[in-house]
């Protein structure tokens, strides 16, 4: 009965979101105001009703109903419990419904704290998002169907993949969604507004929090993911330029592009053509992603399966999707002018510049991950572009755009003094230098982009600090300074951690891109290995046990001068169910980098094992970043000014002035 | 400035970028694509001992060897032709006699030289290229074991 009353809601959903996406779009054209009052209502039930169907699609799951092909084929009974929730979206089906529950949620956040958004503008927005609800109803009620019956029922199910049953990945998809969906509402709000033809700074204030709670979610479930990558896949890596990987560093480049834009409209009324276009290729990518990740043409772990009418209706979603709106732009864009002038050097000739640099380097990426399906499609040779190509791209765009990250802070809007910043910033280059050199000098067989990332790295770090001190009179009025901080708005905070955070994480890309240290070998009991100055000793395998799997154990005890600094303990366990085993690193993580041990097969007759072990300089300060990161964004969510609400249109110019 | 030439200084920035780009691409492009060659492939093209590629196919029944010290000697094949590969470390967790792989590496002196060798993340789940390439080469073949057995 579950699986049919969630089928049943799905369907039902599906109903109101058509009436959702037809009549309020149509009641805002004729001002016809019953009829823009349908979206509303509408988006809550719509909300509830995905609501009810994900819930059933858990119940199965929670309690393991084998008559439902999706729970057989992803779950057991043997799965502790967290996994067997995750699982509901650890398969292509309950993915897709978790990505429509989200854009649900979104949307009944829209009707529920939109209530000062002028009603056109709301009706347009919310119909635009039901548009984009169809076509995942659709999609998956003709090809996904999560709660498809299965006869006769199996007595236990097929398990989910092992790689999944991790806790880092059992949030991993949900946040990436929440992210990739996010990002739909800065669409909408485009694409209302090229209905409207008419972007202002209420708008942008509007779509500011959205992108940014969007690009929190993604930044966050992007280095959830790369975590787990490291510490489960045991290849000692973080970042592999998967086509997956980069299906959501892409989305990422272009909302990071998005949330510089925004400002600029909401501060300077200025770009507003650019910024709707962005907002549109932001979307755009996030569905590319959503789509090239499920559907099977890519050779990954997130490849589901391969499904040839489930590629032909993604491929027509994404055209019609991309090139409607893209033709929409094409058709209103000119309308948008903008008023605000700046000349080049200045905080929106900065921002500009930023746009500039992400954009190219999301299209360099995509170029890459696509190139090997479009030379197979057109016939040509298998080709695999792999992390060389993409080394060599994308680190040398990033490197101007991190030097001029910390000018642009302190340039002013309008107009900016490029010497005076530079004044400014004397300190922060001088030690870039000193820090360029030492690592140079102390590490010389890193890669080049690794010493340059160091002394970026500071540099960054230092003209972040330069400009937070500057703003607060740190030095030149301390007695004030620390009212100067408690003032400071929130955004402003969340943008000094913004960069900060990304300069801690270069610091540990650099780091662990540059000097890990690998060795391999088959290690009897006993025997140590020495390693960039640790010895590490292997004390013996035994086995072990856990709930779906059994394990070997490899213990490693590693010392530094002969004292001991940790005890790793590494797995490799074998899932009999699906019949697959998978690897645990073991990890010590400390400040300087992480002690990795991998556990392989044995070898030989007498305990002997293949190991792998690792030394991954500043790896953490990645996470540390990354971390920063988002911690920066989530403040900046609670600024005042969206705290108190904003503005009404009216009061709108008045709201630039204050800001400028 | 006038209007007209600031939105001419970014658009000579966005194009000088856009070319920075495009020129990076392209000579990274053409150093560091890797094309991908089953077993057949290989034996049809001979690749120089430089050219760093894929190899794709299923890991011979029986052809696993570990010498020692971590290296591993296996044979990759595509049913019509076989090559030997050697690969020092710890193979993936799904590596497996008669299951699909994928390894980059060299060629060198008849024997694939692999520096990776990738991993599967489902045991059902078989990359594109070696299904493919499994179907190219073994088409005919799989019609006469069909008549053998």
């Amino acid at each position: 009965m579950t699986a049919e009353l969630g089928h049943f809601t799905l369907i039902l959903a599906l109903c109101v979101a058509l009436v959702q996406a037809v009549f309020p779009l149509v009641g805002a054209a004729r001002d016809n105001e019953v009829w823009m009052g349908l979206a509303r209502p509408t988006a809550m039930f719509q909300f509830l009703l995905v609501s009810i169907s994900f819930g059933c699609l858990t119940h199965l799951y929670v309690t393991s109903d084998f008559s439902v092909l999706n729970v057989a084929s992803n779950s057991n009974t043997a799965m502790p419990m967290l996994y067997k929730v995750s699982g509901v979206w650890g398969n292509h089906e309950g993915s897709l419904l978790l990505w429509v529950l989200i854009l649900a949620i979104f949307g009944a956040a829209v009707a529920a704290f939109g209530r000062n958004l002028p009603p056109a503008l709301r009706a347009r927005v919310l119909s635009v998002q039901a548009m984009i609800a169809v076509g995942f109803y659709l999609f998956m009620l003709f090809t996904s169907n999560p709660f498809e019956r299965l006869f006769p029922a199996p007595i236990n199910g097929r398990e989910l993949n092992p790689l999944l049953q991790d806790p880092g990945l059992a949030f991993h998809p949900p946040m990436l969604y929440l992210g990739y969906v996010g990002f739909s509402m800065a669409f909408s709000f485009a694409i209302a507004a090229l209905i409207e033809g008419r972007v202002d700074a209420a708008w942008a204030r509007w779509v500011r929090p959205w992108t940014m709670a969007a690009w929190c979610f993604l930044t966050a479930g992007i280095t959830l993911g790369s975590w787990w990558a490291y510490y489960e896949l045991g290849w000692g890596g973080w970042w592999y330029w998967d086509p997956v990987e980069n299906a959501s560093f892409m989305p990422w480049l272009a909302g990071t592009a998005l949330l510089h834009s925004a400002t600029v409209v909401e501060k300077r009324d200025s770009l507003k053509g650019w910024t709707v276009l962005l907002a549109i290729i932001t979307f755009s990518l996030s569905l590319l992603g959503t789509f090239l990740v499920r559907s099977g043409v890519l050779t990954s772990v997130h490849a589901f399966a391969t499904d040839p009418t489930r590629g032909v209706f993604i491929l027509m979603l994404l055209i019609v999707v991309i090139g409607g709106s893209l033709a929409l732009y094409a058709f209103r864009a000119p309308k948008l002018v903008s008023s605000g002038l700046f000349q080049p050097v200045s905080r929106e000739g900065a921002l500009l510049f930023n746009n500039l640099v992400m954009t190219t380097a999301a299209a360099a990426v995509l170029l890459g991950t696509l190139y090997p399906l479009f030379l197979d499609a057109i016939g040509g040779a298998k080709v695999s572009v792999g992390p060389p190509f993409f080394n060599a791209v994308f680190i040398p765009i990033m490197i101007p755009m991190i030097a001029a990250m910390a000018f642009g802070p302190l340039l002013n809007w309008k107009r900016g003094d490029l010497v005076a910043a530079f004044g400014q910033l004397r300190l922060a280059a001088i030690l870039g230098l000193v820090a360029l050199a030492a690592t140079y000098m102390w590490q010389t067989d890193g890669p080049i982009f690794a010493t340059l990332g160091m002394g970026l790295a500071v540099w960054l770090g230092l003209g972040t600090l330069t400009e937070l001190a500057g703003r607060a009179r740190l030095f030149t009025a301390p007695a004030g300074a620390w009212g100067r901080f408690r003032r400071m708005p929130r955004a402003s905070w969340g943008m000094v951690l913004g960069h900060f955070g990304l300069a801690l994480a270069i610091a540990g890309m650099a780091g662990a891109g540059g000097w890990t240290k690998e060795s391999i070998q088959t290690m009897h009991p006993g025997e140590t290995v020495d390693l960039a100055g640790y010895e590490f000793t292997f004390d013996g395998a035994s086995e072990g046990q856990g709930p779906n799997y059994t394990a070997i154990v490899g213990k490693f005890t590693v010392r530094k001068s002969g004292d001991v600094i940790a005890e790793l303990v590494a797995e490799k366990r074998n899932y009999p169910i699906g019949g697959m085993p998978t690897t645990e690193a073991g990890i010590e993580t400390r400040l300087a980098g992480d002690l990795y041990a991998v556990i392989g097969d044995p070898e030989g007759e007498d305990g002997g094992f293949v190991t792998r072990l690792y030394f991954n300089p500043l790896v953490v300060w990645m996470w540390i970043g990354a971390m920063v990161m988002v911690f920066g964004g989530v403040l900046s969510l609670t600024d005042r000014r969206y705290r108190v609400g904003a503005p009404k249109r009216s009061r709108a110019g008045a709201a630039v002035a204050a800001g400028a | 400035m006038k209007r007209k030439h600031k939105r001419l200084t970014f658009v000579v920035i966005a194009l000088a970028l856009l070319g920075t780009a495009a020129g990076l691409v392209l000579t990274a492009l053409e150093d560091n694509i890797v094309f991908f060659f089953s077993p057949t492939d290989l034996a049809e093209k001979r690749p120089g001992p430089d050219q760093r590629l894929r190899l794709g196919g299923l890991v011979e029944e029986e052809s696993v060897q570990k010498p020692g010290d971590g290296i591993t000697l296996f044979k990759v094949t595509d049913t019509a032709n076989t090559v030997a590969v050697r690969y020092k470390g710890v193979l993936p967790d799904l590596f497996r006699e008669g299951q699909g792989v994928v390894a980059e590496g060299r060629l060198q002196n008849g024997v694939f030289v692999a520096e990776e060798v990738l991993a599967k993340h489902d045991e059902n789940y078989m990359p594109p290229e070696v299904a493919e390439a499994i179907k190219k080469s073994g088409q005919w073949q799989g019609k006469d074991q069909g008549k053998d057995q």
